[in-house]
């Protein structure tokens, strides 16, 4: 059993047991454009909740991707950095970003369901 | 959406509904509200411009005549030169010439395209500087000439390998220009002033029409299945890849002609020892420029890796002194390199082709090449 949930600064969470699997939602692409380039964490790395972890770059402009909870970084998705595009082509899915080991369940209150996401974009 | 206060104290341009209509997403841009891209994207509006043809509104440019109130083309061409570097003198009829209004201390005001009309000069000016540029003609050169600010018209500019053929359709003498040719035509039976340059490094035309006219005109143009749509986003890559200069941001009041590595655009005539050396505001230090050269120099930058090195971006000489030699004035991503390229200032000592300089990124030192400008080649019909 997996549940979603959104930040503010439009990344999701897929969380599964004590793991975050870390991406941008499809809105946030959209917004930035034809992607060109993805930075991601190095695996090892401890995220404190809203530190910049990872950047994506579009054509015109390059913006960070915020830890949206604080955690160990377990894996990243080297897919996107071979082909930044996938984050343009399948954001909330094949091109998710990075996996954190959950360190405080505490922080996941603050985030945002997809319902509450939806109106946060409208 | 914009912002209503920022929305309602920008100006619009005769294409504004066209764009909207286009879905193309709006920005401000130098105080005019201007399409950043339509939903094709800037990376697909690039290629499509590169492979193609694109068409861009630049009707928030500034376009302005200088009529010599002698009758005599030459006067208004002699005035001129008080205030530019270029020779105008020499340019003929129906020729346009790249040229930059300088200031006391030999920096860039504005730089601007000016063609020879027979008895007017036509110029085409940068929108953030087009009301300094207007008073700054009218303060120096009221005397020799009339100074008439075209506000009634819209500048549309068609890029890339297609648009010989597509603007041919509608104006049979198109083919028949070579780059930087110009001069009034008729395009689909509107009075217009044609030219055959861009801002893109590929051939193409700019097409200054009565802003009445002008919606018509581009959606004339954009119904052929080789235009589409082009905004600013790409307008921006395409000219990086041409390796040409931004104003406000590769050159400005502070950086020379020598030392933006325009040369080319000063013509023997005005440079030392020429028939009409100086007599331009900051002639002193340009020519001095010229002559002992200039302690730096804008060169092309390529990187190693795939990071796109942006504008502002400090640079060094090696990965661990901690004073900067210079910094990038225009970065980003080459759609048509499928790789980052940036260009900025570096010490002359540095300039060489293939100096490896680094550019500071998030903390890193990454590792640029100078490289030859333009990065991607040009396509002009000379």
């Amino acid at each position: 059993m997996t549940t979603t949930l959104y930040t503010s600064d439009h990344e999701w969470l897929v969380i599964d047991g004590d793991v975050a699997t870390v991406g941008i939602t499809d809105y946030a692409q959209s917004q930035l454009g034809d992607v060109v380039f993805v930075e991601l964490p190095k695996v090892g790395r401890a995220l404190k909740k809203s530190e910049a972890a990872a950047v994506v770059e579009s054509v015109k402009a390059a913006s960070d991707v915020y830890a949206p909870i604080s955690g160990e970084v377990l894996e990243v998705n080297q897919a996107v950095v071979d082909e930044p595009a996938l984050v343009n082509s399948d954001a909330a899915d094949k091109a998710w970003f990075f996996k954190i080991k959950i360190s405080d369940k505490g922080e996941l209150g603050g985030l945002m369901d997809e319902a509450a996401y939806k109106a946060h974009t409208a | 959406m914009l912002a209503r206060d920022v929305q309602d104290s920008l100006k619009r341009t005769p294409l504004h509904a066209l764009h909207v209509s286009l879905g193309g997403k709006m920005v401000p841009f130098a105080g005019y509200e201007m399409p950043v891209q339509y939903p094709a994207g800037v990376l697909k509006e690039h290629l499509h411009t590169r492979s193609s043809a694109g068409l861009f509104d630049v009707s928030h440019m500034g376009q302005i005549a200088l009529r010599p109130k002698s009758g005599r083309i030459e006067d208004a061409a002699k005035a001129l030169e008080g205030l530019v570097p270029q020779d105008i003198v020499a340019i003929p009829q129906g020729r346009q010439r790249y040229a930059q209004f300088t200031n006391a201390d030999g920096g860039i005001l504005d730089d601007l395209m000016v063609a020879n009309f027979g008895d007017h000069l036509f110029l085409v000016v940068n929108a953030a500087c087009k009301a300094e540029d207007e008073a700054h003609l009218r303060t120096n050169l009221s005397d020799d000439c009339l100074i008439d600010s075209l506000s009634q018209r819209a500048l549309i500019a068609l890029q890339g390998p297609k648009a010989e053929s597509v603007l041919a359709k509608l104006c049979a003498e198109a083919p028949s220009l070579r780059f930087m040719d110009a001069g009034p035509r008729k395009v689909d039976g509107i009075d217009c002033f044609v030219s055959r340059s861009g801002y893109t490094g590929e051939d193409g035309f700019e097409i200054s029409v009565p802003a009445a006219d002008a919606e018509r005109l581009a959606k004339t143009l954009l119904a052929d299945s080789d235009v589409l749509p082009i905004g600013l986003g790409a307008r921006d890559s395409l000219r990086l890849e041409a390796g040409l200069c931004l104003y406000g941001h590769d050159i400005d009041t502070t950086t020379t002609p020598v030392e933006a590595a325009l040369e080319w655009s000063v013509q023997k005539s005005r440079r030392t020892g020429g028939a009409r050396a100086g007599g331009f505001p900051g002639a002193e230090k340009i020519l001095g420029h010229f002559d002992q050269g200039a302690t730096r120099r804008r060169v092309g930058l390529k990187a190693e890796g795939r990071a796109p090195v942006r504008e502002g971006a400090a640079l060094f000489a090696d990965t661990t002194v901690s004073e900067p030699v210079g910094k990038v004035t225009s970065g980003g991503f080459g759609p048509s390199l499928n790789a980052p390229v940036a260009m900025g200032y570096v010490p002359t000592a540095l300039s060489a082709l293939g100096t490896t300089i680094y550019a500071e990124v998030r903390g890193q030192r990454l590792p640029l090449t100078v490289a030859a400008m333009p990065f991607v080649k040009n396509t002009y019909k000379r």
